[in-house]
């Protein structure tokens, strides 16, 4: 067989090359429509100050709409109330996602049905589920929510957990917000547990190690990968938090001390005080700027200690 | 430290609660020396797996007794019992160092035994050293190859110096060549060090080839033990006698009469005091010997080369299987052209069982 020339090969590679970039082509238009493009849009919004959707002007590029932003005392509100949703919820709701995932896996009668039971409020609707909570916590002119009722009962003073102070408040949705993640994280470390190879433990008993450290050395690492992605998956949704909140507090969310990031993003572009897409865009970046920050640590603390196989 | 084994017998529940259980071991008595390389020998599913995990304690057995020693170790479970275990796969910690995987056992001592950083490296040292991985301390066990994984895994159920050692088909997971250099290896580490070691294999080849004693099992029972020479030719049944040796040993449909050994129409060989009736006749592969006026015939159908020897591959109607394979001397080659080739026996390779059950008759002596 001859060998082809350069020439020819290259010319093939070309030809090749426009191939694949034809198949790519409708996903790409998809990416670049719905993705690509909106991302640089609120990227081009945020340094365009005082921008108006009827007139598509905006009166000069600058960085006001983050001093805005940065300056307003609701923006501050919601990004206090963020990060305690999630520096309470993450943690939490891994620890106890995980404690219910080992009680799962070394039980074996009864397992399908806890399973079951844990997986419920992962198939519920969130407002329905919101629903249940104001039954637990809200204050009415009949009742004063089962919460109370318990606390009233073993002498505790009843508390407003829905329009009372910062930190009943503060609880009902971290409350809520672990209600709500717990049963996925249940899903995937039970099948993470699962997965971990038995004749390691027969290993690890042979050798006379003690429960703790079968845990720590051995587990711990083996599910690790699955734990790393719940971390992050669990930072990001905690950054996106906003219809638990409204689930809990209702649409005036700065009313109730309550707002989140997000929430502040919707109310600058359709809430009451709307029809700012500048102030939006901004506040928008600096969510994404936090959020990347914030995986960027995680991914640098993972390489070190998560394994994988 | 010899190990005893009293009437084990393991059952497993039935799965679901419904219908009969397992029985993976029945009755089970043996002695296994001290200082010895003892093999488990069955073909899968024998229970052999199951012997092992209950001489660890990682099964209970359901009844019997297992003394280590003197001691009564039924009841105590693993850690206590003072074993070294080498899992089929290796059971490597996979995210630890070739060292951290050895000092794991050692991080589990307390109180009194409690070791230092210092003399746990210099035990690791010494058992690294033995296998031969002293290089490849600060590597992941998913970077070393299988033989290398093999080593680490034997040096970590020694590193604890442990009164026994069990290894579950600890060979199967290499390649050919490495398995005949690992087994001379675990021979050799066995040897140094002394420590009474069980081995579990279905490869008799393996078993054979370095433990002083192989123990045969099938169906949880006890079939046969002894050195490995002894047990290859002096089987008890016709089981052990299918399952030792490569190749195969034939076996043929005969009959006992008048002291003789009939296949087909060949009275092959005397057999005194064997009652006239059925037998079934099993020839190694070594037991012919090419003999132009021999008195049993087959159908040749292809002479194979091996070097020293040759192999004479032939048909014969009463056999099991559907050639005869026998071993002679590349010198007795038959010549080319001929359609029958003629045999005489070597009569201590040649056994004669029980048609129906396959217990071995021994015919008296001459």
């Amino acid at each position: 067989m001859p060998v082809p020339a350069d020439e020819d090969v290259k010319a093939m590679i070309e030809k090749n090359n426009i191939k694949a970039w034809l198949y790519l082509l409708p996903a790409l238009i998809f990416m670049i429509v719905f993705m690509v493009y909106p991302l640089l849009d609120v990227f081009v919004y945020s340094f365009e100050e005082g921008y108006n959707f009827v007139s598509q002007r905006s009166g000069g590029t600058g960085l006001y709409n983050f001093s805005y932003v940065l300056h307003d005392t609701y923006f501050l509100q919601a990004v206090r109330n963020t990060f305690l949703m999630v520096i309470i919820t993450v943690p939490l709701s891994t620890g106890f996602a995980l404690l219910i995932s080992l009680a799962l896996s070394s039980v074996t009668k009864v397992r399908e049905l806890f399973q079951t039971i844990y997986f419920l409020p992962y198939v519920t609707n969130t407002l329905a589920v919101g629903l249940v909570f104001m039954v637990l916590f809200k204050k009415t002119a009949y009742s004063d929510g089962l919460v109370n009722l318990l606390i009233t009962m073993f002498g505790g003073k009843s508390v407003d957990f829905i329009d009372g102070p910062y930190w009943a408040k503060m609880f009902v949705m971290c409350f809520y917000i672990i209600w709500v993640v717990l049963p996925f994280k249940v899903l995937l470390l039970t099948s993470a547990l699962a997965s971990v190879n038995k004749t390691y433990y027969n290993a690890a008993r042979v050798d006379g190690t003690g429960s703790m450290r079968v845990f720590f050395r051995i587990t711990l690492p083996m599910i690790s990968p699955t734990i790393f992605y719940l971390v992050i998956t669990g930072f990001i949704g905690a950054f996106k938090e906003y219809s638990d909140a409204v689930a809990l507090f209702g649409t005036d969310l700065n009313a109730a001390g309550m707002n989140t990031i997000v929430g502040y993003v919707y109310d600058m572009l359709y809430g009451d005080s709307g029809g700012y897409p500048s102030f939006a865009s901004a506040a928008a970046i600096i969510l994404f700027a936090i959020v990347l920050t914030i995986t960027s640590i995680n991914l640098l603390v993972s390489k070190k200690h998560v394994f994988y196989s | 430290m010899k190990v005893v084994l009293e009437g084990l017998t393991k059952q497993f529940p039935p799965r679901g609660g419904k219908g009969e259980g397992v029985t993976a071991v029945k009755n089970f008595s043996f002695e296994i020396p001290d200082g010895k390389l003892v093999a488990l020998l069955g073909p899968s599913g024998c229970g052999k797996s199951t012997m092992l995990n209950m001489i660890c304690g990682l099964e209970k057995p359901t009844s019997g007794k297992i003394f280590f020693g003197e001691d009564d170790v039924t009841n105590v479970s693993p850690e206590l019992r003072g074993v070294g275990m080498v899992f089929q796969n290796y059971a490597l910690y996979p995210h630890m160092s070739v060292y951290n995987n050895i000092i794991f056992p050692l991080g589990n001592l307390k109180g009194a035994e409690k070791m230092t950083k210092e003399a746990m490296k210099e035990r690791a040292e010494r058992v690294a050293k033995l296998v031969q991985i002293d290089r490849l301390m600060d590597r992941k066990p998913g970077e070393l190859s299988g033989g290398q994984q093999q080593r680490v895994a034997i040096a970590r159920a020694l590193v604890k110096t442990p009164r026994l050692l069990l290894m579950d088909e600890p060979l199967s997971n290499l390649d050919a060549r490495l398995r005949l250099q690992t087994r001379e290896e675990i021979r050799r580490i066995q040897k140094e060090t002394g420590v009474t070691t069980v081995f579990v294999t279905h490869d008799q080849e393996e078993a054979m080839s370095i433990s002083d004693t192989i123990v045969v099992m099938k169906d949880g029972e006890l079939h046969q033990s002894g050195k490995p020479q002894e047990v290859y030719d002096d089987p008890v049944n016709l089981f052990v006698a299918k399952f030792l040796g490569t190749p195969a040993i034939n076996v043929f449909d005969g009959r006992a009469e008048k002291g003789r050994l009939m296949i087909g129409d060949d009275a092959v060989l005397d057999i005194p005091g064997v009652k006239d009736g059925p037998v079934k006749a099993g020839i190694r592969p070594e037991g012919f010997i090419y003999d132009p006026q021999g008195p049993f015939k087959c159908e040749l159908d292809r002479v194979e080369v091996m070097g020293r020897d040759i192999s004479i591959v032939s048909v014969n109607p009463a056999c099991e299987a559907p050639v005869v394979r026998s071993i002679i001397d590349s010198d007795e080659r038959p010549e080319e052209g001929i359609k029958t080739v003629r045999f005489r026996l070597r009569p201590g390779k040649v056994h004669v069982f029980d048609a129906e059950t396959g217990e071995r008759i021994r015919p008296d002596k001459q």
